[in-house]
């Protein structure tokens, strides 16, 4: 065997052109982030972090540091998915009256499949399940979730799929197919190169760490409720994560599926999706809805949850028509599996297949609305205090109400044949994230951060932060309703019509103000952190909360509450408060809790190799890290010892100083 | 809100005195059935595909030419033994009687090879034949339907031997009878899709 046959034995299809010198953009990002890294390994290294990292961080079971970790995770990948928004504004703008702009086609089509891809399941995703993961636990009065190990393999998978999106930047390709990788142009005959195969095997390997961490979120709900708390005395969130995660469950193995197939179809050459030997690429329209219409709502019924812990919060009120708030969760759970086919109305599916979507698409923002309402009521005749996550609530109802109206719009069959596709569709889907899901969870950061850290977040700087968001996202989506209503449809790169340009700048300018908002909360997270002192909050309590997390310290300790809190009512903390409830000071006992692990992190990284083998056709290093991963979990479950107990003095002490703690504030 | 009903003035315990047990692994039940619920769906959407492909035969091949029920009878006994088998090391679990546990799980492993074994001989032979999962849609959603199906007992096979080892070694102690419940749940998971596999595919594909 001569080096031409070897080569390509040991490297599969991985070659020194994979690396995209060609590309002055990428080489400086490449150069940036090479830097950037190379500084925070240094700094890890000189500081000796590595230890104190693996054994508190990477290693832990401890729901809280997980959630902190899936949040510090979203928010760098958002910082990415960001930067693919700013580039693609500026290309739009420019690309007027034979311009060109700066970004090739090649490129151009992975960035907005990446800007896509990363938004929802790098970004939304991971910022979700870590408020889940941190608030769940501690809303129901449990010690940790279900399935602690679980829980830290969950966030790791997550990340090896992160960290193949990012991989795809610097070797080889992204995806130019547009975020859900419609076939046959995802085939292997219209897109041989390697890009479709990073998008697969990194949603495959994230998507393992999200099912089973919403079977976990499920199990601890359904399971670890403190002693009173029946399913009509949950916390409005815990409520709407439990939906949101039965979503997860019910439709992440079907994206599982579809993904399996769509690989089979380009790696082994199966007609599934193909449009010859009897494929049909419909078909997977039809799967990937099933998933992703689902997904939707996996994104924003948790951040519902959200608004309605702010609502009842900061208006000093019990939240109005609890029952009906569960209500319309359930049945928009239920709703949800109803409507993919409104995706693509276009398919031509009949007047009467349509007319059903569009019906059940319409009946969906009837307990949405039924929400609004409730939001409302709550306020009304409330002593509302407008701190940040207040602010973020009126944000939300006042814009994502349009974007709801926009959706019924596109639900009429009709109207989709003009809009399908047009950048009227890109407005309202732009309209209901941003302003549902991440208005609430910067809703949700800006309420749970003192109970995760000790301080509150800087006032000043979130409401530069706010107001650029907000203003940001009018200027910046505002034009693109009135271009998709004239016409201009998604995902192009250049213009011939000169008129259309100024909408697009105006967007552009929408974009930088967004990009001072997001700087400001970095700036704000920063200053916080600076002003820990003057922030501090010891009582545990800062906003005068009304359910379980607040009745616990400020980080609360590795066990969250020194005894299981009996509960009597929907607003647990608030009713113990009125009844003037005491803090016991003795009578504690040891605790059981789960021991951490290594397995979870090593199982991923093992996965990451395995899925970037695949990618590049290296078949036996494929094989070799399947193969490991298989004798990893074995040897995880030859471990029997996964628990211990938490020393009566150790959490006498705990206790003590918090009793020390909040003498002070009483003093 | 019957609790706003208790008066602000009532003695109320806001703390168990003791600490409420959960004992160890008792999410686990709920946990294992959710995951075989989405293990399900995965099956669900082959059926589903196989049931909107499974008529496009390309000018290849159809079910009549390609299988043989023979075949697929003996290879179902084997499968239907298998789960009765499991049972059988259930009931020996029951009553603690660690060898008999272990007999009948290594006669259920036989069985489910035996299985494999069928499946992997049907398949050679179809491909043989020129039925690759390559030659038309049907062929594509057959194999793969299928193949989950036989990868699904392949790793059932390996958790089986590791749970025998386990059992060995440590005994029927409490994770180790969790353990095998979660399998016997897999197991006979496996056989209800298979049923579902003979009737939907072959049974139905015969009449085709």
């Amino acid at each position: 065997m001569n080096a031409d046959q070897l080569i390509p034995l040991i490297f599969g299809r991985l070659t020194l052109e994979a690396l995209p010198l060609h590309e002055p953009i990428l080489v400086v990002t490449m150069i940036v982030v090479a830097l950037g890294g190379v500084a925070l390994l240094g700094a890890l290294t000189y500081f000796k972090l590595w230890g104190y990292l693996w054994k508190e961080w990477f290693t832990t079971v401890d729901h809280k540091k997980i959630g902190i970790m899936y949040m510090i995770l979203g928010i760098i990948m958002l910082l990415r998915g960001f930067a693919d928004a700013i580039m693609m504004r500026i290309q739009q703008a420019m690309a007027f009256g034979g311009s060109e702009g700066y970004l090739n086609a090649h490129h151009y089509d992975q960035i907005f499949t990446a800007h896509g891809v990363i938004m929802i399941f790098f970004v939304a995703m991971p910022l979700i399940t870590g408020l889940m993961n941190y608030v769940v636990p501690l809303q129901i009065g449990a010690r940790d979730v279900s399935f602690p190990f679980l829980n830290n393999f969950s966030f790791w998978m997550t990340t090896a799929g992160a960290v193949m999106v990012m991989a795809s930047l610097f070797v080889g390709e992204f995806a130019r197919t547009g975020w859900l990788a419609y076939p046959p142009l995802s085939g292997i005959g219209y897109s041989p190169g390697v890009g479709v195969d990073y998008y697969i095997w990194a949603l495959q390997i994230a998507g393992v760490g999200t099912t089973l961490s919403g079977i976990n979120l499920i199990a601890t709900i359904v399971k670890m409720r403190a002693p009173g708390m029946g399913m009509m005395k949950m916390p409005v969130f815990t409520w709407t994560s439990l939906c949101a995660n039965v979503l997860i469950v019910a439709s992440f193995p079907v994206l599982t599926a579809v993904l399996a197939l769509l690989t089979l179809d380009r790696y082994v050459g199966t007609n599934f999706f193909t449009n010859d030997f009897g494929g049909n690429p419909m078909m997977y329209v039809n799967l990937i809805w099933i998933w992703g219409h689902p997904e939707v709502y996996i994104l924003v019924l948790p951040l519902f949850g959200v608004f309605s812990e702010v609502a009842s919060t900061f208006s000093g009120k019990r939240l109005f028509g609890y029952t009906s708030m569960v209500y319309a969760t359930v049945v928009i759970t239920i709703l949800s599996y109803l409507v993919w086919l409104h995706h693509f109305f276009t398919m031509g599916s009949g007047a009467s297949v349509n007319s059903f979507f569009g019906i059940t698409t319409m009946i969906i923002s009837i307990p949405t609305g039924a929400k609004i309402f409730n939001w409302l009521f709550t306020m009304y005749r409330g002593r509302i205090r407008f701190e940040l996550p207040m602010m973020w609530l009126i944000a939300f109802m006042l814009t994502f109400v349009v974007g709801g109206m926009t959706g019924v719009m596109l639900a009429v069959p009709p109207a989709d044949f003009v809009l399908h596709n047009s950048l009227f569709l890109i407005a309202h889907f732009h309209n209901v994230i941003i302003a549902g899901v991440l208005f609430g969870l910067f809703a949700g950061i800006n309420f749970w951060f003192p109970k995760a850290f000790g301080f509150k977040l800087d006032r000043t700087w979130g409401l530069v932060s706010f107001w650029c968001w907000v203003v940001g996202f009018w200027l910046a989506f505002a034009p693109l309703y009135v271009l998709g209503l004239m016409g201009v449809t998604r995902r192009m790169r250049v213009f011939d019509d000169p008129s259309l340009q100024i909408w697009f700048v105006i967007a552009a300018v929408g974009v930088a103000v967004i990009a001072v908002g997001i700087l400001a909360m970095l700036v704000q997270f920063a200053v916080s952190f600076k002003n820990r002192d003057k922030l501090r909050d010891e009582t545990g309590d800062p906003w005068g909360g009304r359910t379980l997390e607040w009745a616990t310290s400020s980080p609360p300790p590795d066990y969250n509450f020194a005894f299981t809190p009996v509960v009597y009512d929907t607003d647990a903390w608030w009713d113990m408060k009125r009844r003037g409830y005491k803090r016991p000071k003795t009578g504690f006992a040891a605790i059981h809790m789960p021991k951490n692990t290594g397995t979870g992190i090593i199982i991923s990284g093992l996965s990451l190799v395995m899925g970037l083998a695949l990618v590049w056709y290296i078949w036996w290093l494929a094989a070799l890290s399947f193969l490991a991963v298989i004798a990893v979990a074995i040897a995880h479950t030859f471990n029997y010892n996964r628990d211990y107990y938490i020393p009566v003095e150790e959490v006498r002490e705990t206790e003590d100083a918090r009793t020390r703690a909040l003498a002070g504030t009483e003093a | 809100m019957s609790a706003t009903a208790i008066k602000t003035d009532e003695p109320v315990v806001f703390h168990l005195p003791e600490e409420p047990h959960h004992p160890e692994g008792s999410s686990t039940g709920l946990g294992f059935w959710m995951y075989l619920m989405s293990d399900c769906l995965i099956f669900a959407m082959l059926f589903a595909t196989f049931g909107v492909l499974g008529g496009n035969y390309a000018a290849g091949p159809g079910p009549k030419e390609l299988f043989d029920l023979d075949l697929v009878a003996v290879n179902t006994a084997m499968l239907l033994f298998s789960s009765i088998t499991y049972g059988f090391a259930m009931l020996a679990m029951g009553k603690n009687r660690i060898n008999q546990t272990l007999v009948w799980l290594a006669v259920t492993g036989l069985f489910g090879l035996a299985f494999l074994g069928i499946e992997l001989y049907e398949f050679a032979h179809l491909i043989h034949e020129g039925a690759t999962p390559q030659r038309s849609a049907f062929l594509s959603s057959f194999f793969v339907l299928v193949g989950t199906h036989g990868l699904h007992v392949t790793f059932g096979i390996i958790w089986l031997v590791t749970l025998m080892v386990q059992v060995k070694f440590k005994g029927l102690i409490p994770a180790n009878k969790r353990r095998l419940m979660c399998l016997s749940m897999f197991w006979h998971f496996l056989d209800v899709i298979w049923i579902g596999v003979f009737t939907f595919v072959y049974l139905l594909g015969m009449l085709r």
